[in-house]
């Protein structure tokens, strides 16, 4: 089979079963592109994870771009990327085309009149469990409350606190 | 105009987006809700709502949604708001593939410098504090009500923030579950 058309299947096939975002999505790769495929080995793919995890845009677009690379250069990137994009692209139009005409529904907007609070709180515990994984301290948990409050109180642009904190990181690293 | 704009934001959304789908949450609602006015508060808590259900990483869903709804609300039919689609979720994803396949081309043995993981070290606290703004942003009035407007349903709202974060953040309970049991609480109580 042709390896453009295949990579563009397998990571399509990867975009369509891949619930609740970027990381749940990481075992389904290593199935389909290390163990079945045989695309890159389980080594590569640890670091490619690293790599992908540490740069900046959606993680599943970054691997996606990794392995098509590795596979047939820019052209192959280009393949798995489309491929993994495609389906929440597909997914996501007809929702955005119908769903006006849903939402003044009673029934619909009350169900989400529940969601909307659920849907905060999902956010504000992974917060919690980032903060445990960036191994905070307390000579820094300065950092992520000056970051918050930056932005929620003076609104400031997040990319603004993205490019301070770079170039604090990089002044640290010097000293 | 507006597609230079959608263009030009998920742009920088896609450049400047540390930390994941949830690390991305503060700079994709900073840009579209507050700078572009191109969604409310509710309308984008209910794109988070819809990404968790559906499959597909955040950041291209709400690209993807955004790009219809801007241009649609814009005035415009729906082919070319498809096309809007398009736009902002291609913009979305191209400094990806530039970076991606620039580190496979000549950055790779770069990446594992005392310098480049430095910066990772000023990154990683800084998009904690992303997400810690991004959960405070959405908690207002458009999500929860207020006490004096009307106390019935703000009082669910918190009852239901909570559950929903003992829920999955000691239950484990699956997320995509939580949303449905929020959702039929919802029905009843507030219909």
């Amino acid at each position: 089979m042709n390896i453009y058309w295949d990579s563009f299947k397998t990571f399509f096939h990867i975009g369509i079963f891949t619930l609740g975002g970027g990381y749940a999505m990481i075992p389904l790769i290593e199935e389909e592109v290390v163990n079945k495929k045989k695309w890159v080995t389980k080594d590569d793919m640890l670091d490619l994870i690293a790599i992908a995890q540490s740069c900046p845009g959606v993680f599943a677009i970054n691997i996606a771009t990794f392995i098509g690379y590795k596979l047939r250069k820019t052209r192959g990137a280009i393949c798995t990327t489309l491929g993994t994009a495609l389906p929440s692209f597909l997914i996501i139009l007809a929702i955005a085309m119908f769903f006006s005409q849903f939402k003044d529904n009673k029934v619909v907007a009350a169900m989400f009149r529940g969601i909307r609070p659920a849907v905060v709180a999902l956010i504000a515990v992974p917060t919690f469990r980032l903060g445990q994984r960036a191994k905070l301290n307390r000579y820094t948990i300065w950092i992520p409350i000056a970051c918050a409050l930056a932005i929620w109180a003076l609104g400031v642009s997040p990319i603004y606190i993205i490019m301070i904190a770079a170039v604090g990181g990089y002044i640290y690293g010097r000293l | 105009m507006i597609f230079v704009s959608l263009f030009i934001t998920f742009f920088e959304i896609g450049l400047f987006g540390f930390g994941g789908g949830y690390g991305m949450l503060s700079l994709i609602q900073h840009e579209t809700v507050e700078a572009h006015h191109w969604l409310s508060t509710s309308e984008f808590t209910d794109i988070v709502a819809i990404s968790q259900m559906t499959p597909g990483p955040i950041g291209i869903n709400s690209a993807t949604y955004c790009g219809y709804t801007a241009i649609h609300n814009a005035g415009y039919g729906h082919l070319v708001s498809i096309l809007g689609s398009a736009t902002a979720t291609f913009a979305l994803v191209l400094p990806s593939l530039i970076l991606m396949i620039l580190i496979s081309k000549m950055f790779m043995k770069y990446m594992n410098t005392p310098l480049v993981q430095s910066i990772f070290t000023g990154l990683r606290p800084a998009v904690v504090g992303l997400l810690a703004a991004a959960t405070l942003l959405l908690c207002n009035t458009e999500n929860f009500s207020t006490p004096i407007e009307n106390p019935w349903q703000f009082g669910i709202s918190c009852a239901l923030f909570v559950a929903t974060a003992f829920g999955t953040g000691y239950l484990k309970i699956n997320p995509i579950r939580m949303i449905c049991y929020a959702a039929f609480a919802g029905l009843l109580l507030l219909y």
